[in-house]
């Protein structure tokens, strides 16, 4: 696949935070909020990150869609590099102005990401302006309506003229959706866009999702720190799942594969933490399997495998950084961690006990 | 004989004892009734879920339990509270400073969103020590029992008793509220959403934590969420609240496994879940009711795939098909919902 196939291509992608520049800064407060990934995303791909707080992964979708620079390496739309073409290369040969209007946002707060003193109307509106300023008042009106209505929002004309404060928490999801979409993306980054729905909605609001994306040709790019939503919406789409610990990328394939045979002691921690809803399944998974619960600061990470300090399995060997390993032939499945090198020195170092 | 009808749902030790409990807010569009004739006993030294959506009256039955309701909102009925030694105590029918007596010393709280709770200009030390001299205890004593509870919920006592509530994270916060909420040893502890804001992985390691210092401590838990399957593993018994009020009560693994209430099934079937297959999966038909405008009969019916004639015009009673009275619902067909409604979960398992 030649790079201009991927919609969006990351490359050893850096995001480091530096505190604001004074009399008490010190360099070891550099966050590193994301440190060396690379990540490829295609068209109509579905592509789940999850990790606890702080891991990054906000960042890296922020990173993907050009509202984030990155610190080192490069964030390329369809083969542009977006800062070379934000930063006015003459050479661009996707503008600026068409990369932002392809890469779009569904925040978490869907509250807080709409304007209160505006109808639902107005807000969709402004997005139809941009997109299609060909068509007159009236067009784009029946637009959202037809918008809403597709979105189950019935009937459509009374929630065009409701306010956010009059739309119950699904509906404000459903409306950034909406305006989202208008702006004809190729990739929507959904930054926890369930996580603050009841769980009885969350899957009404995925299955939307999926159903808009076959119509609407759009990849999706969503972060979760549960890992039950991200392998639903990734499991329906047949797309992949990434885990991510402080900064990095730690195990990477297709969801169905990497549920099956998971590799990373933290994946087998996220998928201890999805709550099972089968209590005889669920009784011999009781106690915790990391060794400490807290996540270590992210300005000083620890040396080597950075989850070495909470790992159940983690030897004398893990503070040395484990390189990338595929764990199938076809390279789809990739891990950063010793145990998946059969023959390494880690299956004979000592076991860390602290 | 008469003993044994008295308490609802086989419950044989109850420490909290709710009859007939009803909030009520006047509102301009009309009366808006959030928690409807609630009956329930909790058992001494269980861990009771409450599962309900937003707006199904699950944190007004928090706040009643503590007699804490918000005003404007007027709270009827009896809510008895049993303690371990001692009279019963009629808990609506406390002086203002008998009741605060009453919570913390003996009914402990901790609230969604609670991390904001602690004073931002107090380090987490000085909660403890205010907590302990409002109370009149000992402070030295109290402060070893607080480090003490810090260790077990994998705290370094020093480093958070010395800090201020900022420089924590999330997920320590919460448990150094927790270790505050049990400082003066309750017999009751009563949780409203309390991991409603962290990542799925550090809810689940202080759901562990909860089982194990609650079993440690002999305490009667109970814990409201909207998140099903995260009780799912913790609660002894479950109660499902919709539109207000319970509609099915029962021992947590007959819930997860045989529900009999057409609402507990759907729900069930709707949770996001590893082991079920995503193509079973369905979100549940309409939209939960509104506090003014409750349906009348039984108030699922405009969602239920069950519901005729019948339903629109009777609320159904609390009832079982079996005879077993621990595990009830309130439907009229509850014969029929698990054949009607097959749960996902279950069909995964005869199909292997």
């Amino acid at each position: 696949m030649s790079e201009t196939d991927h919609v969006v291509s990351l490359d050893d992608v850096r995001v480091h935070f530096e505190p604001e520049s004074g009399l008490f800064a010190r360099d070891d407060d550099v966050v590193k909020a994301v440190d060396g990934i690379s990540l490829d995303i295609g068209e109509n791909d579905v592509v789940a990150l999850v990790g606890e707080s702080g891991c990054g992964k906000s960042t890296l979708g922020k990173t993907a869609i050009g509202t984030q620079r990155p610190t080192e390496g490069s964030v390329s739309y369809r083969g542009q590099d977006i800062w070379e073409a934000r930063d006015g290369d003459s050479d661009a040969e996707i503008p600026y102005e068409t990369i932002r209007r392809s890469l779009q946002i569904i925040h978490q707060d869907p509250g807080a990401s709409l304007n209160p003193n505006k109808t639902v109307l107005h807000s969709l509106m402004v997005p139809l302006k941009l997109t299609e300023p060909d068509l007159n008042t009236f067009d784009r009106r029946d637009r959202v309506h037809e918008m809403l209505s597709r979105v189950g929002m019935e009937p459509p004309k009374d929630y065009a003229n409701r306010y956010p404060h009059q739309l119950s928490g699904g509906e404000r999801q459903r409306v950034a959706l909406i305006r989202a979409l208008l702006m004809n993306p190729d990739l929507i980054f959904a930054d926890e866009a369930v996580s603050a729905l009841d769980v009885s909605l969350r899957i009404d609001m995925m299955d939307l999702m999926l159903e808009l994306q076959d119509q609407f040709n759009t990849s999706f790019l969503f972060v979760s720190h549960n890992l039950s939503n991200a392998s639903y919406i990734t499991g329906k789409a047949d797309g992949r799942i990434g885990v991510m610990y402080l900064g990095e990328l730690v195990e990477l394939g297709p969801i169905d594969e990497v549920i099956q045979n998971p590799q990373h002691p933290y994946t087998k921690a996220l998928m201890w933490a999805a709550p099972n809803l089968n209590p005889d399944a669920a009784e011999d998974t009781t106690g915790t399997p990391l060794r400490k619960i807290d996540v270590p600061d992210p300005r000083n990470p620890p040396a080597g495998c950075r989850f070495h300090t909470r790992c159940p399995n983690a030897r004398e060997a893990c503070k040395q950084t484990p390189p990338e390993t595929d764990v199938d032939a076809d390279g789809d499945h990739k891990v950063a961690c010793y145990r998946a090198i059969d023959d390494h020195e880690y299956w004979d170092s000592p076991e860390l006990s602290d | 004989m008469q003993a044994e009808t008295k308490h609802k749902f086989d419950v044989d030790d109850p420490i909290f004892e709710v009859r007939n409990a009803s909030v009520t807010f006047d509102m301009e569009r009309g009366e808006s009734k959030v928690m409807d004739s609630i009956d329930i006993d909790v058992d001494r030294g269980e861990i009771l879920g409450v599962v309900g959506e937003s707006g199904s009256g699950k944190s007004m039955f928090a706040s009643a339990l503590l007699d804490a309701v918000p005003k404007p909102g007027v709270l009827s009925g009896e809510i008895q509270y049993y303690p371990e030694d001692g009279e019963p105590v009629d808990l609506l029918d406390q002086s203002e400073s008998e009741i605060k007596e009453i919570r913390w010393e003996e009914i402990s709280m901790v609230f969604q969103g609670a991390m904001s709770s602690f004073n931002p200009t107090m380090t987490i030390g000085d909660h403890f020590e205010e907590t302990l001299q409002a109370h009149g205890r000992d402070i030295s004593e109290g402060m070893e029992y607080a480090d003490e509870l810090l260790s077990e919920l994998y705290l370094e006592a020093d480093q958070v008793l010395g800090s201020y509530p900022h420089e924590l994270s999330g997920g320590m916060k919460q448990r150094a509220l927790l270790a505050l909420s049990l400082l003066l040893e309750p017999e009751v502890l009563v949780m409203d959403e309390p991991t409603a804001a962290l990542d799925l992985l550090m809810q689940r390691s202080i759901i562990e934590l909860i089982r194990d210092i609650g079993e440690e401590r002999d305490l009667t838990i109970v814990f409201i969420t909207h998140d099903l399957p995260l009780v799912a593993n913790l609660a002894d018994r479950i109660g499902v609240l919709y539109a207000f009020e319970f509609v099915e009560v029962g021992p947590a693994y007959d819930i997860l496994t045989d529900s009999k209430h057409p609402y507990t099934r759907a729900l069930l079937n709707s949770t996001p879940n590893l082991d079920t297959p995503r193509e079973e999966m369905r979100p549940i038909e309409g939209k939960s009711p509104d506090p003014v405008n409750v349906p009348a009969g039984c108030s699922y019916h405009p969602r239920c795939p069950l519901s005729d004639e019948n339903c629109v015009q009777n609320d159904p009673p609390f009832q079982s098909d079996d005879g077993d009275t621990d595990h009830q619902a309130k439907c009229h067909y509850i014969e029929q919902t698990r054949r009607e409604i097959p749960l996902n979960l279950q069909e995964v398992e005869y199909s292997e």
